[in-house]
């Protein structure tokens, strides 16, 4: 694999470009029939969160491959920038993409952070977004129109994953991990709220710091649970399995995550320790569509690598961007009609099946109960349950989950705790 | 209680590894007043590098060797070639070094993807002890003998032979100890090519449980910085009981003040530096 630096210039050119007057008015009018339509992706390359980032540009480059890189018969042009993974480096990489490259649509973030950071600039700049990044509210309190996320917010899948720990498992206590940050408290208020309305109780909370070498000493207070639901990320998710093991408590207390705990592209880091942990997400590699079967094909060959979520969702937002092509047509080039359009897609074979985009912009579609188990040698993650048409406000009223304040650390109010 | 004597094997076999990983960082520090920041990137290249040989089919012990003869081969040229040419002036070394751990965790990303590597337990040690409802991993309590066989051996280098004596004298004092014939100027690289050998295999013997991953890097150089203040630059003794008093602040800091976790770890680092800056056993500077 290689890896393609951008050069210094950029920077240079993001400023000098940025004292000029008034140039991202001018782009759309200027922009002739038949000019390619400009796509930027802003992914991370490098640092700790590269093996996401670099899976998304795969993602993406295996769609373009796959149509030639003309999309509803106009030419696209990708502009890819490497953000470094904070919010600093999206906000001048979100610039440089608008005002230098002219993009007339950005793909990614990554990072939940990344995507907060660049969200007002999107709206100034009335640039569309297809987001990968899960902050709820994107989406909902603070939905912004010009970005859709075709995945799925923090909750949308823990929500399903506590229905089904409910009533499949029959399961009554559980306690939750996750990392102290935003990703994490959202995934683990939506795993407590539909956990606990419909009976059970959340009776520890552990909230290791994003940087933890050793989890062992928030493993030993666990305690003595009917399952743990954990929201880890990145490679998180290793490091917390193998100490779970080591101490003795795989097969012994069930568990369970959200996507990026088990994504697919993390099962070759794995080892006997994943078996059996259940998962809920947007996307499963083994789903039977004509488009995933093409994608994973097409991934395995290029770059031998099972997509996850990070591939996927980036291969969905290039086929969303295709079916806003054609639906926009000649008003592609302007940013606002393009994003409204975005918003109107139907999207039928993808990799992660049907789905639909809702007003505010998330997507409305399936999500998958998987159990990791061993075939052939190899660890996947089997689905065993589909869950169909679920929405970020999973069975809520829409007006009614807008009224309470977004799943932090304190809410959904734990009256469960023990010692 | 079940969760105390958890976490306090925990805290001892974190000890261990922290000193592996701190030794040679102390050492370096001591005797040519580097701050190395690269520790943590030695740290993270020698698990990659021995996670490779392991792959090659290499045995888990043969492959941490490997791994750190490697590293030292690596630590020998960085100083040779890169560190000498500035020697004296710490803000160029810092920088040097902070410039090099960027460098050395992108061709880490590049050569070994981001995707997290995980090496199994060595056979022998894999599994674990059972005692009165109590579970804990053979490997980390085996990790604890390997530090203490290797606080031994460096023990025995440093003050029982000749060039231990060597190094004790540079520590001390450079100057004087090259008026008396002392090639101190030698002394350095082999300190440093001894210093990034350790880091290495401590790399290795972290990974089966660690993991190895971007980032890593920059997870260890804090508390290899912390032990070594702590305990005080080149000294052994101080590397040893700084490890294991921030193997238990760690441990027993996260399970009981979780949001505070990182202050428990840094205030005694910050209280050391007001009342102690040389460090518990570190020497005064002169």
């Amino acid at each position: 694999m290689t890896i393609q630096r951008r050069t210094m210039l950029k920077g240079l050119a993001a400023a000098g470009v940025a004292g000029a007057a008034a140039p991202f008015e001018m782009a759309a009018p200027a922009l002739a029939q038949g000019a390619p339509f400009k796509i930027g992706l802003m992914t991370v390359k490098t640092g700790p969160l590269a093996q996401g980032g670099i899976q998304m540009e795969q993602g993406l480059l295996t769609f373009l491959k796959e149509k030639n890189n003309t999309l509803a018969g106009r030419k696209v042009e990708l502009v890819v920038a490497d953000t470094g993974g904070n919010p600093a480096g999206a906000k001048t990489k979100a610039q440089e993409l608008v005002e230098r490259e002219k993009v007339n649509v950005i793909l990614g973030p990554l990072a939940a952070f990344e995507l907060l950071a660049i969200t007002d600039y999107i709206l100034q700049t009335k640039t569309p977004l297809v987001a990968v990044a899960a902050a709820e509210d994107v989406t909902q309190r603070k939905a912004n129109p010009y970005i859709i996320r075709p995945t799925t917010t923090s909750a949308q899948c823990c929500h399903v994953m506590a229905d089904y720990a409910l009533k499949e498992l029959k399961f009554r206590r559980a306690a939750t991990i996750s990392e102290d940050f935003a990703f994490g408290h959202e995934q683990m208020g939506g795993f407590q709220r539909v956990f606990e309305e419909g009976g059970g109780k959340v009776v520890k909370k552990l909230w290791p710091p994003l940087v933890t070498p050793d989890y062992t000493p928030f493993i030993a207070q666990i305690g003595n649970v009917d399952v743990v639901f954990s929201g880890f990320a990145g490679s998180n998710p290793v490091k917390f399995m193998r100490a779970y093991a080591d101490l003795g408590l795989h097969g012994k207390t069930p568990l369970m995550g959200g996507w990026t705990f088990l994504d697919d592209a993390l099962l070759k880091s794995l080892g006997d320790e994943a078996l059996g942990v259940l998962s809920g997400a947007t996307y499963s590699a083994t789903y039977e569509s004509e488009s995933n079967k093409r994608f994973v094909a097409a991934m395995q060959k290029d770059y031998s690598s099972l997509p996850g979520g990070y591939a996927s969702g980036m291969y969905i937002g290039g086929m969303c961007v295709e079916s806003a092509l054609a639906l926009a047509g000649d008003k592609s080039s302007d940013g606002t009609a393009f994003a409204e359009v975005l918003h109107k897609i139907k999207m039928e074979d993808t990799p992660r099946g049907p789905f639909t985009i809702d007003h505010l912009g998330n997507a409305v579609g399936a999500v998958f109960v998987r159990r990791c188990e061993r075939k052939d040698g190899q660890l996947v993650n089997t689905v065993i349950k589909t869950y169909p048409n679920v929405s970020q406000f999973w069975t809520y009223p829409e007006d009614e989950f807008l009224k309470s304040p977004v799943y932090t650390r304190d809410f959904p109010v734990s009256k469960n705790l023990e010692n | 209680m079940n969760l105390w004597l958890v976490l306090a094997i925990n805290s001892v076999t974190l000890g261990g590894l922290l000193f592996l990983l701190s030794a040679g960082f102390s050492l370096i520090f001591g005797l040519m007043r580097i701050p190395n920041l690269m520790h943590g990137s030695f740290f993270m290249l020698g698990a990659y590098m021995g996670s490779a040989f392991l792959k090659q089919g290499l045995g888990f012990w043969p492959a941490a060797l490997a791994s750190a003869i490697g590293m030292a081969v690596l630590g020998g040229l960085v100083e040779r070639l890169l560190l000498r040419r500035l020697a004296g002036q710490e803000l160029a070394q810092v920088l040097l070094t902070l410039g090099m751990s960027f460098i050395i965790a992108d061709a880490c990303l590049m050569i070994w993807t981001g995707d997290p590597i995980q090496p199994a337990t060595p056979p022998d040690l894999r599994g674990a002890v059972t005692t009165a409802g109590l579970v804990f991993p053979i490997y980390r309590i085996a990790i604890v003998g390997v530090a203490v066989a290797m606080a031994v051996a460096l023990w025995l280098l440093i003050d029982r032979t000749r060039i231990g004596a060597m190094i004790r004298a540079g520590v001390d004092d450079a100057p004087i100890a090259r008026v008396v014939g002392i090639k101190v100027s030698q002394l350095f690289t082999l300190v440093f090519c001894l210093g990034a050998a350790l880091a290495a295999f401590a790399g290795v013997v972290g990974s089966p449980y660690l993991s190895i991953y971007p980032g890593l890097d920059a997870e260890m150089l804090p508390l290899a910085l912390i032990v070594v203040i702590l305990g005080g630059a080149g000294s052994l003794l101080g590397a040893l009981l700084g490890s294991f008093i921030i193997g238990f602040l760690y441990n027993f800091g996260q399970a009981l003040f979780p949001d505070l976790a990182y202050v428990i770890l840094f205030v005694p680092m910050v209280l050391v530096l007001v009342l102690r800056p040389q460090g518990l056993f570190g020497r005064a500077a002169l």
